[in-house]
């Protein structure tokens, strides 16, 4: 009698020692949200907070140590020797203003290209050709950004495209150094700047357009007064990358830079030749303050809600 | 928009002339590397495929190759796990500080390659004392290959809604059950969709990886800059480079299709 009673609760619930478990879990896990939200955010925010926030702090650290300049070891000797070298030393100087003046160069290059293809995919093209142009943008943007450095090598290269192209009307390439390099940096940045613009012009409405050639307004004058004004954020916001992107990139100027020195070559020689860790911390310094400054300042345009 | 006809002249014009802007180095490469030309000179002085064949058999671009293979494959499975768990807790839950979270996902990405480079260098080398070399690479491209896998499956998460899964609950389903035959099957192509382009960005990197991967282990695109500068192996680096092209597209056309069939 007393067997049957507390066995029929249990047949209930089925095979109770395969579920029991899972089944308990699922309901403790059920009823605390807490504790489900602890599960999903401690592996990614351990990852995320010791891998990479860590290493940026480190990184602020090292560039008040030094390196001994006899066995190359880092000698944690709190001074501020890098960060005066860096922002007092003439080489810095103009290496900064360098790098800065391409990658003002590139972004201006690139809004210049971005904003005629732009404007015909958002408001002149069919829907399917709209579609394909837009494939057509995003596809290089997943092409290796070293083959694309690549192909700029062979373009550029003695003999090679750009002089077999203008050969004839008696240009010649610019070869490697601070033309090719903006070019270069111009072509690898194209796509992140076109898609923000074009995602801009399609939010301007048609009627708008419409009725400012009704008015008897030509197609310049559209642009310049009713399109442009609507569609700054999009171009700052494709700004910021090429302009991010530019200031942060040495494996393109290696390329085709030949002997030019960015911000970014400057860094990696620190670490790799010269094995001075500490100033090159200090010298990475200078870009991550410039991208802050910029954020900083277009921030207030609400580019920053269009990226 | 209505255009006079020379303004509308003038916008296509820009448009072709973009487009070969955009294609024809590409297309340089891909001819390039069945050029016999050694110096990359224009035109192509003649027709061969030996550079093909060399480099199919060239020890060191083989070993890259397979090298770039199990570490992007390593990290997209780490990106998986932190990039879908990061999504449901951002989606599901609303807790104090989850901006910063937000911010914090989107940061290796944003950060110019080479701060995240030298930070993570840095941080292996001097402060924890770890040999650069395989770990370290994987480390770091499971890093910034968090946030592709976290955008596509938020973006899933968002469209889908909690309806069906409150559905299978009340109907009796425990938390497991529910994942197993309601959420999994609905964020699967986003998965997928997120694992590719994940795999794709990894096999790609090149500037973090500089800084991350020591000299003992050579990744395909470091095969390439490395080889790049020597004089006799540029129709080589042509021919890889090729290949890169084809194992970067093809997976970004499938999760592409993805995820336009997705959202019909």
């Amino acid at each position: 009698m007393t067997t049957v009673s507390s066995s029929a609760p249990d047949r209930v619930g089925e095979s109770p020692t395969r579920a029991s478990l899972a089944r308990r879990g699922s309901v403790f896990l059920y009823r605390h949200a807490k504790v489900r939200l602890a599960l999903l955010l401690s592996a990614p925010l351990f990852w995320l907070g010791l891998v990479y926030i860590a290493a940026l702090v480190a990184l602020l650290i090292t560039a008040f140590w030094t390196v001994d300049s006899f066995t190359g070891e880092i000698i944690v000797d709190w001074n501020i020797t890098n960060i005066t070298k860096v922002l007092g030393d003439a080489l810095y100087h103009a290496v900064t203003l360098r790098t800065v003046g391409a990658a003002v160069l590139v972004t201006l290059i690139d809004i210049a290209i971005a904003l005629p293809i732009a404007f015909l995919m958002a408001k002149v093209a069919s829907p399917g050709v709209q579609r394909a142009l837009v494939i057509a943008i995003l596809m290089p943007l997943w092409a290796s950004y070293l083959v694309k450095a690549y192909a700029w090598r062979s373009l550029l290269s003695q003999d090679g495209v750009i002089d077999w192209m203008l050969g004839p009307i008696g240009g010649e390439s610019p070869g490697y150094g601070f033309e090719g390099s903006v070019l270069t940096l111009a072509y690898l940045w194209l796509p992140f700047v076109i898609l923000p613009i074009f995602t801009a012009l399609e939010r301007v409405p048609d009627s708008l357009l419409d009725a400012s050639s009704d008015l008897g307004a030509k197609t310049g004058r559209t642009f310049r007064h009713i399109v442009f004004p609507l569609i700054v954020p999009g171009i700052i916001a494709g700004s910021i990358f090429s302009f991010s992107l530019t200031l942060g990139d040495y494996i393109a100027v290696r390329i085709v830079g030949g002997a030019t020195q960015m911000l970014g070559t400057l860094v990696y020689a620190n670490v790799g030749v010269a094995n001075n860790l500490p100033l090159a911390a200090a010298v990475s310094l200078i870009p991550l303050g410039i991208i802050f400054i910029y954020l900083g300042v277009v921030r207030r345009t609400g580019a920053l809600n269009n990226l | 928009m209505r255009l006079s006809l020379p303004s509308k002249f003038l916008l296509w014009g820009a448009t072709a002339a973009t487009l070969a802007f955009i294609y024809v180095p590409i297309l340089v490469v891909v001819l390039n590397s069945f050029s016999t030309s050694k110096t990359l000179s224009w035109p192509p002085p003649g027709f061969t495929t030996e550079w093909w064949g060399k480099a199919f058999t060239n020890a060191g671009a083989l070993s890259a190759i397979s090298t770039s293979l199990v570490v992007a494959a390593v990290s997209t499975v780490i990106a998986l796990l932190l990039g879908t768990a990061l999504s449901f807790a951002l989606h599901r839950f609303d807790f104090f500080g989850k901006s910063t979270v937000n911010l914090l996902v989107v940061l290796p990405i944003a950060l110019p390659g080479i701060v995240t480079g030298i930070a993570l260098n840095n941080a292996f080398r001097t402060m924890l004392d770890i040999q650069l070399g395989w770990f370290t690479i994987i480390v770091a491209h499971a890093t910034f290959c968090v946030v592709t896998v976290f955008n596509n499956v938020f973006a899933r998460l968002r469209r889908v809604g909690t309806s069906l899964e409150e559905a299978s609950s009340d109907l009796g389903a425990g938390i497991w059950t529910t994942f197993r035959l309601v959420t999994f099957p609905q964020i699967r192509s986003a998965l997928f969709a997120g694992g590719l382009l994940s795999f794709a960005l990894s096999f790609d990197e090149i500037i973090v990886t500089t800084f991350t991967a020591g000299s003992g282990v050579q990744t395909l695109p470091i095969f390439i800059l490395d080889n790049m500068f020597r004089p006799n192996q540029a129709p080589i680096v042509a021919v890889v480079a090729v290949v890169m092209i084809l194992i970067a597209i093809v997976p970004i056309y499938i999760a592409q299709r993805l995820t336009t069939t997705d959202n019909r």
